[in-house]
């Protein structure tokens, strides 16, 4: 048993600490005020970034990598790219979340991709920054509830349909669709498919003005008679009893420790600036076993890291399990409902913590309490995680556990 | 505050109630009586007839067992040796103290089988190095969180009795001076292992670890102790008491040996844990040998206070998981409105709760338990642990005995004692070290 993390992923934190450090931090609170104003400061960085997954000799990191890595080659025990990636985007989120969100060739879409598309389609897409569009007007985390439609002509598939909260919608190559093929078939007739910018009937509706992560581009798109050419469906064409829609919801299982890690990298930063504040007023923040007797601030910091190295072991465990091909969705989704709120917790009880620093905008810890709350809610909010892991408990269906 | 006449009128009922011309006329059950004597006996000097430790003539030098190799990678696995203790105190705590732990609760003593099929496990031998008879080749807290925790599954009550010895032997193993490890650890190794316990606990609001009321004087052959235990477990029984105690204002442990001493013990019974035989204990001057400071130079009391903080630790994670595993068959055997009140998100998330807490509990107190194993640093690890334990645990016993509504409020269940015992795990500090 050894819970520390490994020697071998240490320069991959550093770098990515760096990154958070010296590029994110320092434009944090300009793309912040400047919401839709594209970060361009990132381009250099995604090149660093693509560097390091190509070099990486053990299959490197990132969205694109994921779920690729587990259950194959050698015997024993691995830490691999699931968690290696958990790492990264903990260390960028201590940055900022938003611009983490932004950098190019990382969206969740790559994610999709690199979960279901077949080797033809991953040569093809592999270095397209791929967003994801899931939600509609009216379907959030009902996503088999969707009614965008993708219907066959000829080798073509037309789609029609309008899809909201997508990230990255704007900025990236191409976007990953969910649709049906047949609305009467249920969620098995739900394929996704990879259109790229510029075609035709595609159209970026509006950018969406939000609480946080101002700097990452909330998409509203429209697709209207968008035809796209039929290898761009990604998976198995054929409507098959469930298995389509289950393999795109497995994706999530790889993604949700990633977006936990992202809870925790957040969290973390307002946790470490609020001890330096409190600390430079004179308080002592020393561990105790005994915490009644301390300050009520100095307890509550205790607590709230207690609880924060509690995502964070949780969501080492979820990788830690994809990297070695164990089934992890119900651990999966307790790292994400626990770092999910346990984000939120923590930055909103840091920004009370500082008073009217932790309010204004002279320090960061508002603009962190406000990005927080995204984590506990996209890929999954807190109530379907919940959901999630009651129904594994339980050995309950979706019908029977509503 | 001063006493309006309706204050007055419940204060003479009171005393009328109390009056011994009811027990005359046979108006008080017999039950009643015994809790009202119960309460009130008070300390009584015993003399304990427990055994005798032989100065060793030729002792070993003093053992410390190495720190495990840290391996390179995470890895959540147990290894075979822990796996194999896990498996066969898991057994035992199914088989044999989850059926005993009502009675145990009910009479405040551990019933003779379960003593025996303990004993026959020999648990303090993985405690003590092979040179004094045991079999623990290197440092093990993880084997002894894991330990705990299957324990505290079975019963936490039982648990903490059977822990008591082995913390004890842990204790010694680890802070002992050559003298005292060759003189106690043989004893912990034999068939009838001696009954100790640690002492540490003080009736005291905000009680601190750190700042103990219980003082030792240093005296011309030895030492002078003076203080009140509480909450001892096996209190009123032990061969061998470690007690925690200020010498110069800072905080050390004293072996006490109980044989041919005059001992001032009370009834100290709780809320819960009532298997222990929980005791207080008075040490009025006291006097010790010079040899019956544990350790030397090396002895470190805030690392002695984390290793403890580590197994209550344990024994909050496996009274937890306990909770959990009786929930969910209930939950779903439970009918409400036609259906399994499972079935009601109200419900379901209760337990999907209670299964996070308990594995944000677990992790937190492994990786602690981890670090101490190979020789980091863990002071933050083990207050972290410790900390989201207080607070968790105590939220799964709570919401444990809510999921059952009125069934989980009577004794027809075990989910009302495991929300008795796990509000010990806040309140208590003493009795145990991994």
């Amino acid at each position: 048993m050894n819970l520390e993390i490994p020697v071998k992923f240490v320069p991959i934190i550093h770098q990515a600490q760096q990154v958070a450090r010296e590029v994110f931090r320092p434009i944090s609170r300009k793309y912040d005020r400047a919401e839709h104003a594209y970060p361009k400061e990132l381009d250099l960085f995604a090149s660093i970034m693509d560097g390091m997954n190509d070099g990486a000799a053990d299959g490197g990191a990132g969205a694109g990598r994921l779920a690729r890595s587990g259950g194959h080659g050698e015997a024993g025990n691995r830490n691999g790219t699931n968690m290696k990636t958990v790492l990264g985007l903990t260390e960028l989120c201590w940055g900022d979340v938003g611009l983490a969100l932004s950098i190019p060739r990382q969206g969740l879409g790559n994610s999709a991709i690199a979960a279901v598309a077949n080797e033809d389609q991953l040569k093809r897409f592999g270095n397209t920054w791929a967003a994801m569009a899931i939600t509609e007007p009216g379907a959030g985390s009902d996503s088999a509830a969707i009614q965008t439609t993708a219907t066959q002509d000829g080798g073509d598939y037309i789609i029609n349909g309008e899809k909201i909260y997508v990230t990255a919608g704007e900025r990236a190559d191409a976007v990953v669709v969910w649709a049906t093929l047949d609305k009467s078939r249920g969620r098995a007739a739900i394929k996704s498919f990879v259109v790229e910018k510029g075609t035709p009937g595609m159209s970026v509706e509006r950018l969406e003005k939000k609480l946080g992560i101002r700097s990452s581009d909330t998409a509203a798109i429209r697709f209207e008679n968008c035809r796209v050419p039929g290898e761009n469906l990604l998976g198995d064409p054929e409507i098959s009893v469930d298995k389509g829609f289950a393999g795109a919801m497995q994706t999530f299982d790889n993604t949700r420790p990633v977006v936990a890690g992202m809870a925790i990298g957040v969290a973390r930063a307002a946790l470490e600036r609020t001890r330096e504040i409190l600390t430079s007023s004179g308080l002592s923040l020393d561990y105790q076993q005994q915490t009644w007797s301390l300050p009520a601030a100095a307890r509550e910091l205790q607590l709230l890291e207690a609880e924060l190295e509690a995502a964070r072991l949780l969501t080492l465990r979820a990788a830690w399990m994809a990297d070695n091909g164990q089934p992890n969705s119900r651990e999966a989704s307790m790292a994400k409902a626990k770092a999910g709120r346990v984000g939120s917790q923590v930055t909103l009880r840091c920004a009370e913590l500082c008073g009217s620093l932790g309010y204004g905008e002279t320090e960061l810890l508002e603009k962190w309490a406000r990005d927080s709350k995204i984590l506990d809610i996209f890929e999954g909010t807190q109530q379907i995680q919940l959901l999630i892991i009651a129904r594994r408990l339980l050995d309950k269906s979706s019908s029977e556990l509503k | 505050m001063t006493r309006d006449p309706i204050g007055l009128a419940l204060s003479i009922m009171n005393r009328i109630s109390g009056n011994p011309l009811l027990d005359r006329f046979g108006l008080r059950t017999p039950l009643e009586k015994s809790a009202y004597h119960g309460t009130r006996a008070g300390f009584r000097t015993i003399a304990l007839a427990g055994r005798e430790f032989n100065r060793v003539r030729n002792w070993l030098p003093q053992t410390r067992l190495p720190a495990r190799k840290q391996s390179d990678l995470f890895d959540l696995t147990l290894d075979d040796d822990q796996q194999m203790v896990t498996d066969s105190l898991r057994r035992l705590a199914r088989d044999v103290l989850r059926p005993a732990a009502a009675e145990a609760d009910e009479t405040g003593r551990i019933p003779d089988h379960v003593f025996l099929a303990t004993s026959e496990l020999g648990l303090p031998m993985y405690a003590v190095p092979a040179e004094f008879g045991g079999v623990a080749e290197q440092q093990s807290p993880v084997t002894s969180v894991l330990i705990a925790e299957q324990l505290a599954w079975g019963d936490m009550g039982l648990a903490l009795a059977m822990l008591a010895p082995f913390s004890v032997a842990q204790a010694i193993s680890r802070w002992g001076t050559g003298e005292q490890q060759s003189r106690y650890l043989p004893a912990f190794c034999e068939e009838n292992p001696p009954l100790a316990s640690i002492a540490l606990d003080e009736p005291a609001a905000l009680f601190d670890p750190m700042k103990l009321a219980t003082t030792a004087i240093a005296t011309e052959q030895g030492y002078r102790l003076t203080g009140e235990k509480a909450q001892v477990v096996l209190g009123g029984q032990c061969d061998l008491l470690l007690v925690a105690a200020a010498l110069d204002g800072k905080p050390r442990l004293f072996i006490v040996e109980t044989a041919g001493k005059q001992l001032q013990i009370a009834d100290d019974a709780g809320m819960g844990l009532r298997a222990t035989g929980a005791a207080r204990i008075r040490f009025e001057n006291m006097e010790l040998p010079a040899d019956a400071l544990l350790g030397g130079d090396d002895f470190h009391y805030p690392a002695f206070i984390d290793q403890g903080a580590l197994m209550r630790c344990g024994l909050a994670i496996g009274t937890s998981q306990a909770v959990l595993d009786y929930v969910i068959p209930y939950c779903n055997d439970r009918q409400a409105f036609g259906e399994p009140i499972s079935h009601r998100q109200s419900v379901a998330f209760m337990i999907s709760n209670l299964a996070i807490e308990t594995d944000s509990m677990r992790l937190l107190t492994w990786r602690a338990a981890s670090r101490a194993e190979t020789g980091l640093d863990f002071h933050r690890e083990a207050c972290l642990a410790r900390l989201l334990c207080n607070e968790k645990s105590m939220e799964v016993g709570s919401n444990g005995v809510q999921l059952l509504g009125g069934h989980g409020f009577v004794k027809e269940h075990p989910v009302e004692r495991w929300y008795r015992d796990l509000r010990s795990v806040a309140t208590h500090h003493g009795g145990v070290h991994a």
